[in-house]
């Protein structure tokens, strides 16, 4: 039994208490209105002290978090460096940047194009957001659905901005990315017929949201990661790419390397570059903890920017509503959408509901964080405040053994502090999920003015607009790392290559100068220093 | 004042809070991690380690991220274990028990010792899963071995060499692939977007101004 304080006890009394009621008479959603008066007074996007305007390169009089700010226009390593780029290291037609889902799909897709990939990753393949997905993945495969429909869910749950060009992409690839995974073998929840077992997610306006039980995305990324390995593709791990490579005519043409442990510099020569180095948690915008794995500290929009491909949306992030707040040694850690998709309604300390449990993820955080600071209706835990995430409903809904059949990461991730989700709830505060932003690109994955500079999965800005619905970004993984991978399969046949440069790297430098900066701090960041040391 | 503990890491001591986990204490502690650190959730099994509580016979094996500091506790991690992992083309396999005797027959030396289950950091069955791939029961070998995230820790403390990891692996991809019922829906759908069934639908809707795509939105029908 965990050890919750009197007051988190007697709060919990309340929520059993109201429990049946709850379950009758479900909270009504929110008109458009409405969502957008929460949104504005309390979304973390909308808070202008925690913005900046850049002051150099691509988006020039932009906003962005002042995180993102210093590592955009920090230090790069390599002008400290003596490089020689007359002899590179690796020689190969397609260099990807990151071992996660989209990377894995683009080096998958490259090599059956025939081209010679070769994947850097600066923890291991498989170390990525991808691996801690966990509630499902969307895709409008049931006869009731369609990816028209598909496509107005993900557009007015982003907002209205996401690029129509990008969100039809999406939609329309959506199952044939479904059956290619279940072809790599993918063991997807399906009924005895076959019949997929779907649910909704926040937003959807049917129930496409396919599963893995609560490891989805571990499932996916295990398949891909055994995929890649049976191919022999090369995973260089341990390794992070500090600096793009430009040839002199302006084109990508590979990257510089770092040994992450022994910190030896390599050279990588390639005729196309894919950007799938994911989101950005690990740089804890605004102070919140993350749902985010170790490694995610926005290096690919880093890179990006100062080889001179734009941004689009970089100032969106998403806060996933129901991040762990109580126990504190999983503190910011996810509790998956699909825990509500299966029944729990969100409620505060006195026991009401205060919102519909599956509106957007963006108003739903929004919703609790109004109940805690606006109402004070929260419920105080070890390193702040939460709302009761109302567990037990599931198995009224859904009848005994549902939990452990559909969410066992989240019963055990619990269970191992002593507490039992199926019997009593959890305490919940909205985490930092998700990089809604990102670099710019088309239709076929190239950035819109860096030639032969791809980029896929949580690195792109403006597939899902301003805000994202749960289960497109496993999606947009997969769609739009196989289509970079094609892409590029294409492409690095016809590229010839000229002199390397890192030019443009001195050149953002003099900007930089120009502007009246001049940064200390090195980025890209490459991983966060949890350490309380101070360096020697 | 925070109640604090004594942990030995890799043998040398340090006093740290007793609410951290066994990763917040290395790093408390001044460790700036690169190997044994992955997604700190306990899904992707970077940060298998290995523990004794001084004075128990017993050793330990966990996930740092996921395991909260004990006093006495001597840590060591295991970032990488040399696991096998067999190459195969997935196209060419047959969900038979011949894949397992050719690609790993060692698992045909299990001893029975259950050593694999004990250590298992996700609490998993791993002899049991290992036993089903021996009969070729990939259906049996997968669900049972669902929750793995391959942290190696099994294969640390097998004395027949087995990398039960990398053997579930191949029966969950067999039983995805091979065994599992098809989906007709979904090849149905994949057939109506290959033929274009709906460019025109969507191509209506990107066409659309934002005002009337908001009415549309705000308006649509919602599966109960």
């Amino acid at each position: 039994m965990y050890k919750y304080t009197q007051e988190q006890l007697d709060s919990m009394k309340k929520v059993e208490a109201t429990r049946q009621e709850r379950l009758n008479n479900l909270f009504a959603r929110m008109s458009a209105d409405e969502k957008q008066k929460v949104l504005k007074e309390n979304h973390p996007d909308y808070i202008d002290s925690a913005y900046e305007e850049l002051k150099v390169g691509p988006n020039k009089g932009g906003k962005v978090l002042h995180e993102l700010a210093d590592l955009l226009q920090g230090r790069s390593r390599v002008l400290d460096m003596d490089l020689d780029l007359t002899k590179p290291d690796y020689d190969v037609d397609v260099l990807v940047i990151g071992g996660g889902g989209s990377g894995s799909c683009a080096a998958i897709e490259a090599d059956n194009a025939g081209a010679k990939v070769m994947m850097v990753t600066k923890l291991r393949i498989g170390d990525a957001n991808t691996m801690m997905a966990e509630g499902g993945i969307q895709a409008a495969d049931k006869p009731n659905d369609s990816p028209a429909i598909h496509y107005l869910d993900a557009f007015g749950g982003g907002h209205f901005a996401a690029k129509p060009e990008l969100l039809y992409k999406l939609v329309n690839d959506a199952p044939d990315c479904i059956k290619w995974l279940n072809e790599l073998g993918v063991m997807f929840d399906k009924d005895k017929d076959g019949t997929m077992i779907t649910t909704h997610g926040g937003g959807t306006s049917r129930k496409r949201m396919h599963a893995c039980k609560d490891y989805s995305g571990a499932e996916i990324m295990r398949t891909l990661r055994d995929e890649v390995l049976n191919r022999g593709i090369p995973v260089v791990d341990f390794t992070s790419a500090i600096e793009l490579i430009k040839d002199v005519e302006g084109k990508v043409a590979g990257a510089v390397l770092l040994n992450m442990e022994t910190k030896e510099i390599k050279i990588a020569r390639a005729k196309t570059v894919v950007i799938a180095t994911g989101g950005a948690g690990r740089l804890h915008y605004q102070g919140f903890p993350t749902s985010n794995h170790y490694g995610a500290t926005a290096d690919g929009l880093v890179l990006g920017y100062r080889a001179g491909a734009k941004l689009l949306y970089a100032d969106t992030l998403q806060y996933h509503p129901t991040g762990v707040a109580e126990p504190t040694q999983i503190f910011g850690a996810l509790v998956t959408e699909k825990v509500r998709s299966l029944g729990a309604q969100l409620v505060n300390k006195d026991g009401e509901a205060f919102v519909y449990s599956l509106e957007t993820r963006d108003v739903t955080a929004s919703s609790i964080i109004r109940e805690c600071r606006q109402r004070d209706n929260g419920i105080k835990t070890t390193d702040g405040e939460g709302v009761w995430l109302d567990t037990p409903m599931i198995e009224m809904i859904g009848g005994e053994g549902t939990i452990e059949k559909r969410i066992p990461a989240m019963l055990r991730m619990f269970g191992k502090y002593g507490i039992d989700i199926r019997k009593e709830p959890i305490l919940v505060y909205p985490t930092l999920h998700y990089q809604n932003g990102g670099l710019d690109i088309s239709a076929d994955g190239m950035t819109t003015n860096v030639p032969n500079l791809f980029v896929a999965g949580e690195a792109v800005g403006g597939i899902h607009g301003r805000n994202r619905l749960m289960g497109n970004s496993l999606l947009d993984i997969i769609v739009f790392g196989r289509n970079a991978g094609k892409s590029v399969g294409k492409v690095y046949k016809n590229v010839e290559l000229k002199e390397l440069t890192l030019d443009h790297v001195k050149a953002f430098d003099k900007e930089l100068k120009d502007a009246g900066l001049n940064p200390t701090k090195l980025s890209p960041q490459l991983l966060p220093n949890y350490t309380i040391q101070k360096d020697i | 004042m925070e109640k604090m503990v004594n942990v030995f890491l890799f043998g040398k001591k340090y006093e740290v809070p007793a609410s951290l986990t066994i990763m917040t204490a290395m790093e408390y502690a001044g460790y700036q991690l690169v190997r044994g650190c992955g997604c700190r959730n306990g899904f992707c099994g970077a940060c298998a380690t290995i523990y004794r509580i001084k004075g128990d016979k017993e050793l330990k094996a966990c996930l740092a991220c996921q395991t909260q500091v004990e006093d006495n506790m001597y840590v060591a991690t295991l970032p990488f274990f040399p696991l096998v992992k067999q190459v195969y083309d997935i196209e060419k396999v047959t969900p038979s028990q011949q894949i397992m005797m050719q690609l790993y027959p060692e698992i045909y030396a299990c001893i029975g010792c259950n050593a694999c289950t004990k250590s298992c950091t996700q609490d998993l069955n791993v002899m049991q899963y290992i036993a089903y791939a021996q009969r070729g029961d990939h259906e049996k070998c997968a669900e049972e071995s669902f929750d793995c995230v391959m942290c190696g820790v099994c294969s640390s403390r097998c004395p027949a060499g087995i990398s039960h990891p990398q053997v579930a692996e191949l029966s969950r991809r067999i039983y995805g692939k091979y065994i599992a019922p098809e989906t007709q829906h979904l090849l149905d759908r994949v057939k109506e977007i290959e033929d274009g069934k709906y460019v025109e639908l969507i191509e209506t809707l990107m066409n659309k101004p934002i005002e009337e795509l908001k009415e549309l939105y705000n308006n649509r029908e919602i599966e109960k």
